[in-house]
Parts: structure tokens; C-alpha cells; sequence
């Protein structure tokens, strides 16, 4: 059964949403028995923490390699801090969309998450610089 | 909280959305179709990302503020640390596994995964006590100097939150127990299991600045 409708006041796209002019074919959304299993498989799953050990193991072994036998360019600690905070970001993702159910949920609560979370990077890192932290200087009042 | 709605109803533009409740197994009308509880969870876990961003930048400020006292990365024991983080890690496999089976409706397996996500949470959280007490041992205490307070309190927070996590997952397993949690109220695992990614999310962090960035 599709009534035809307006065009204004979309509901928000969401994954339990109910499309315009569409019957609510299930009343009580996923109660009353109804199957609530959705998302991926347990291998799935499985795959995901195999590949998050792995870059675990990487990232203890890339924290134990000789890096200051090799010199102190600039260069060098930028591949050293670089590398780990790269493979940390990675895992962070992959936890927050795979086992959060970001990737699979509504859009709008990783647009809350990720607000937070850029909030917090943004306002953190202006007070970083306040104190000088990345100039190598020492905040004032110690 | 709405009653049931006519099966044949149809859905207008700008309506309100049914999502499921959690706790009661029906549904309720949202404007964004997500529970209410799911989406308060993730707005906390947003919040949550302000109270550790504070204690990790606080602890990059004070890091090498040792006052005398013991250099923490001389005290540091990557090993050790290393398994503890993959314990961590495993943890949310466990309960990402707790969450599928209850929206399978498989009680036996929600309740298996969920003691071993809360024997893991332990192992962590004992390594930590132990982690502390050798510190202890080698004189860094609390107020030893400006990098070991924003040591202590950055892990020590996360160590609070994952006790926390821990007291919710066997709340969760006693309310299974007791045949409180249904398969309609998956969700509600699904919302004890956000806040225990959360801590394994903040893990990956702090492992990562605290311990392996020299």
C-alpha cells in the first residue's frame, strides 16, 4: 500500500527509519518476536580481531625497533611517532565501525561520536599549543 | 512511549519514527528512529571523549616532569603491557560475540561470552593493580612528581571505567540469568556493550601515547 505524499519533511534516513508512503509493516519495530539479528557474522567478527592483533603485534615491534641507533633526523622520529600513531587511528576505526556498529548503524550517531571526538582533538590541541608543548619548551610556571 | 500503532499505517512525511526500546522490548516514536538510550549512550561516549582527551593531553604536558623521581618509561614494561592490551582487545570480540547472539536469541552463548568479556575486563584490570604496585615499589607514587600524578590519573580513570564495565556486564549476565534479557531487548546488550568498546577504543590511545611514544 504507497500513499503518495509531499515532498517536504523527509524523515531522517536511519536504518529502522520507514521510508515515506511506505506501510509500517512491523508496528512494534523489532519487538514482539521478530527477529532482531542483523549485521555481520560472528566470522565476521572474528576476521576483525585477528586483524587488530596483527596490527597490535606490528605496532610493539615497530616501538622496539633500534630507532635511535639510526640517527636523530627529524625524519626519523617522524617515521618512528608517525608509524604508531597511524596504526593507532587504524585501530580506533576499525573498533568504532566494526564492533561499535558504526559502519552499519544510523549516520547520525557516528556524526555525535566523531563530533566529540573532534571537539575534544581540536579544543586539546589549542591547549597544547597554549602551554608550547610542540616547541619543545616547558610550560612557564614549571 | 506510544501504544502500538495500526499495522496498516503509513508513514508521513516529517513523522516520527518507532524505534525499539531497550529495556521493555516494544517500541517507542523517536524523529530519528534510534532509541532513546542508544542515542544518550553515544552522546555520553561523545562526552567521554572531553574527559580523556583532557587527561591525555595533561599527561603529554607532564610526561617528562619526573622531579627527580623515576623516568616512567625506565619503569615501563612494554611486554607485559602488550598482553594486557590484547586481553583488552579480545575482550570486545567477546562482546561484540554477546550482542550477536542475543539478536540470534542463542541466551546460552550471550551469557558464556558475556562472563568471558568480564573475566578478560578482570585479567586487565588485575594487571593493571600489579602494573601499579611494582611502580609503587620502585617509589613512583601519586604526587612522586607531575608525570606520575597524570600517569596514575589517566590510567587510573580508565581503570575505574573499566570496573564500571565490568559491574555492567555481570549486571547484564544476572538480568539474563533471571530471563530479564529477551532477544527483543538486544538492544540493551547492544548499549552495555558501546560503553565496553568505548574503554577498549580508549585503551588503543593511551597504549599508544602513554606507553610505546618515548
Amino acid at each position: 500500500m504507497t500513499t503518495p505524499t509531499g515532498s517536504s519533511g523527509a524523515v531522517p534516513a536511519s536504518s529502522t527509519a520507514v521510508p515515506v508512503g511506505e506501510p509500517i509493516a512491523d508496528p512494534v519495530g523489532q519487538g514482539a518476536g521478530a527477529d532482531t539479528h542483523h549485521g555481520p557474522s560472528d566470522g565476521y567478527y572474528i576476521r576483525i580481531a585477528v586483524a587488530l592483533a596483527v596490527i597490535t603485534a606490528v605496532e610493539v615491534a615497530w616501538s622496539y625497533l633500534p630507532w635511535d641507533d639510526w640517527g636523530d633526523s627529524s625524519l626519523l622520529v617522524l617515521a618512528e611517532v608517525g608509524g604508531l600513531i597511524a596504526m593507532m587511528v587504524v585501530k580506533f576505526v576499525i573498533v568504532a565501525s566494526n564492533f561499535m556498529h558504526l559502519k552499519f548503524d544510523d549516520k547520525i550517531l557516528t556524526r555525535v561520536f566523531y563530533a566529540g571526538l573532534t571537539l575534544a582533538i581540536g579544543v586539546y590541541i589549542a591547549a597544547l599549543l597554549t602551554f608550547e608543548l610542540f616547541s619543545g619548551e616547558a610550560p612557564g610556571f614549571l | 512511549m506510544t501504544d502500538l500503532v495500526d499495522p496498516h499505517a503509513v508513514n508521513a512525511p516529517g513523522d516520527p519514527v518507532l524505534a525499539p526500546d531497550p529495556m521493555h522490548g516494544s517500541s517507542h516514536i523517536t524523529s530519528t528512529g534510534i532509541s532513546n538510550e542508544k542515542l544518550a549512550m553515544w552522546i555520553f561516549l561523545g562526552s567521554e571523549c572531553l574527559l580523556f582527551g583532557g587527561l591525555i593531553s595533561t599527561f603529554l604536558l607532564y610526561k617528562e616532569k619526573s622531579a627527580g623521581g623515576p623516568e616512567l618509561h625506565d619503569l615501563f614494561d612494554i611486554a607485559f603491557t602488550s598482553i594486557s592490551s590484547f586481553v583488552l582487545l579480545m575482550s570486545s570480540l567477546t562482546m561484540v560475540l554477546a550482542v550477536s547472539a542475543i539478536q540470534r536469541g542463542d541466551h546460552r552463548a550471550l551469557r558464556s561470552w558475556l562472563l568471558v568479556t568480564a573475566l578478560l575486563g578482570s585479567v586487565f584490570i588485575s594487571g593493571q593493580v600489579y602494573e601499579f604496585k611494582e611502580f609503587l615499589n620502585e617509589d613512583l607514587g601519586f604526587t612522586t612528581s607531575p608525570a606520575s600524578s597524570a600517569f596514575y590519573a589517566l590510567t587510573g580513570f580508565h581503570g575505574a571505567h573499566v570496573t564500571i564495565g565490568i559491574i555492567m556486564l555481570m549486571s547484564t549476565l544476572i538480568l539474563s540469568l533471571r530471563g530479564r534479557i529477551t532477544q527483543q531487548k538486544a538492544e540493551a546488550v547492544e548499549i552495555v556493550g558501546l560503553y565496553w568498546h568505548f574503554v577498549d577504543v580508549v585503551w588503543i590511545l593511551v597504549f599508544t601515547i602513554v606507553y610505546l611514544i618515548k
